[in-house]
């Protein structure tokens, strides 16, 4: 609990931003102004809450990397195809990753909602959106230790092209990807996990939220994967890259802007 | 001042729509290559225009309903977006009927604005889910508003991204009011207006209904009729 500040810290009169009229009196909405040091050891005690719950129940990544591999033995029947490239082999990746994220996003408040996460979260008094932060990059976390066995596993079940070509190519869009991913995804799972029918909203909110990252990663991967690429592409991965560097930066600061309204109660 | 003034905008409402019509009827010229057909643009680009428009102002009735705490902003912003829904589907049959019409398929998938506006929809569709899957009126109204601001700002940005979609293979020659004639612009612009009335009537009509629904309930609890 060294991350709280102190009372006298607590009652500072520039702490309060004009949002902050509306806040109930006697507990700070936000953390002092100024205080970045304190609200990134806030973000990593969270932050390692977070990866410890996970080590030691391994609710999420197991699930997620299962469900991918499973995914992609299931689009080998449906396509009948042993091997494929080019626009396909991206879209199937990226599907296959985007369906295995949502298994993590529904999951990623549920023991906060049902278990009183929430109501300790809220008794300390620190910064709302540290919560959003820590929650976005263990979600990143959780999309990166996929991504570390989907990727091969893709390669080695479907993928015609071999994977140390295209693998440089591939960092760019995958990593872009995540983080709109990881700030959408823990928008939407706020929204979703007090609801009543959380487990079919999460999704229903997620996917056309995502489409536009899912468009950016699998234009931007496509020449990527392709049998026989040549050497320079041309412009056209950068622009993908760029729309899709512009959607997550819009989109992280939307979640940015409008997290601390959902942890009020 | 409720009453005057739906009075006044559905008059308004009425005579703008005669207005519009007789000009598409009557004075726009019939469409070279589309022939009759073309007529449609003056009724469901206004309506795609106006339901995208209502969808970011519901988003920024929703910001207000977060900057107040005012349970009116709220309402505000729930019939914006409601009203758009509908107008919505609206969009979407007009949209297939004209493709079905120039292009002779129902769905066009290299056409980025009806691909754009089919997400956006999507979307939005579940508004009302998420709305009512929360019991709480005060937390209701909050997460809605975080709803409605985070969709108002994706009606933009997915139309960015889908229209950088489409390769630049595909032309855009239909939809776009630049490069009309004078007359077809005109009577576009009339028809925007009837139809940004239209919006605005019906969407005082189901603020009126809803405010009486609301004060009718207060009454009867007062009066112990529950």
């Amino acid at each position: 609990m060294s991350a709280l500040p102190s009372n006298s810290e607590r009652t500072e009169p520039h702490a309060a931003p004009s949002r902050d009229v509306h806040a109930r009196p006697g507990r700070p909405a936000h953390a002092p102004v100024g205080l970045h040091g304190q609200k990134r050891s806030v973000v990593l005690a969270l932050l390692r809450k977070e990866l410890l719950v996970e080590l030691r129940t391994l609710e999420s990544i197991p699930g997620m990397s299962l469900f991918t591999v499973t995914t992609f033995v299931v689009f080998h029947f449906a396509l009948n195809q042993d091997s494929v490239s080019g626009q396909e082999a991206a879209g199937i990746l990226w599907v296959s990753l985007l369906f295995a994220a949502m298994l993590g996003i529904n999951r990623l408040f549920v023991a906060d909602a049902d278990q009183g996460g929430f109501d300790g979260f809220l008794l300390a008094p620190v910064d709302r959106s540290a919560l959003l932060v820590a929650k976005a990059i263990s979600l990143l976390a959780y999309l990166l230790v996929l991504e570390l066995i989907a990727v091969p596993a893709f390669a080695l079940l479907l993928l015609a092209p071999p994977l140390g070509q295209t693998l440089p190519g591939l960092l760019a869009p995958l990593a872009l990807g995540d983080l709109g991913v990881a700030a959408i995804g823990t928008l939407v799972a706020a929204l979703a996990v007090r609801t009543r029918a959380r487990d079919l909203l999460g999704p229903l909110l997620a996917l056309p939220l995502l489409v536009p990252v899912v468009i950016g990663c699998a234009r931007a991967s496509s020449p990527l994967l392709a049998l026989g690429r040549r050497g320079g592409v041309g412009g056209l991965p950068i622009r993908w890259l760029g729309t899709l560097a512009l959607y997550d930066l819009v989109f992280g600061l939307i979640a940015y802007a409008v997290f601390d309204f959902l942890l009020e109660d | 001042m409720r009453s005057p003034s739906l009075r006044a905008l559905s008059i308004s409402t009425v005579l703008a729509f005669c207005v519009s019509l007789s000009l598409v009827f009557f004075y726009a010229p019939i469409e070279a290559e589309e022939g009759f057909v073309q007529k449609i643009f003056y009724l469901h680009v206004p309506l795609a225009i106006v339901t995208l428009a209502g969808f970011v102002i519901g988003g920024l009735f929703a910001i207000a309903h977060l900057r107040t705490r005012d349970a009116r902003w709220d309402l505000r912003s729930y019939v914006a977006i409601h009203m758009s829904l509908i107008f919505g589907i609206g969009v979407l049959i007009t949209g297939s009927i004209w493709a079905h019409a120039s292009w002779g398929h129902w769905w066009v998938w290299n056409e980025p604005t009806l691909v754009s506006f089919l997400i956006i929809m999507l979307l939005y569709a579940t508004y009302q889910p998420l709305r009512f899957a929360i019991e709480d009126p005060e937390r209701q109204a909050r997460y809605a508003s975080v709803f409605a601001i985070t969709a108002g700002a994706f009606v933009p940005m997915n139309f960015l991204a889908v229209r950088l979609s489409a390769s630049y293979v595909h032309p855009r020659v239909l939809g776009s009011a630049s490069n009309l004639p004078a007359s077809m612009g005109f009577t576009f612009l009339v028809s925007l207006v009837a139809m940004a009335l239209l919006y605005a009537t019906l969407c005082s009509y189901e603020l009126a209904a809803k405010r009486t629904r609301i004060l009718l309930k207060a009454r009867s609890r007062i009066l112990g009729f529950q």
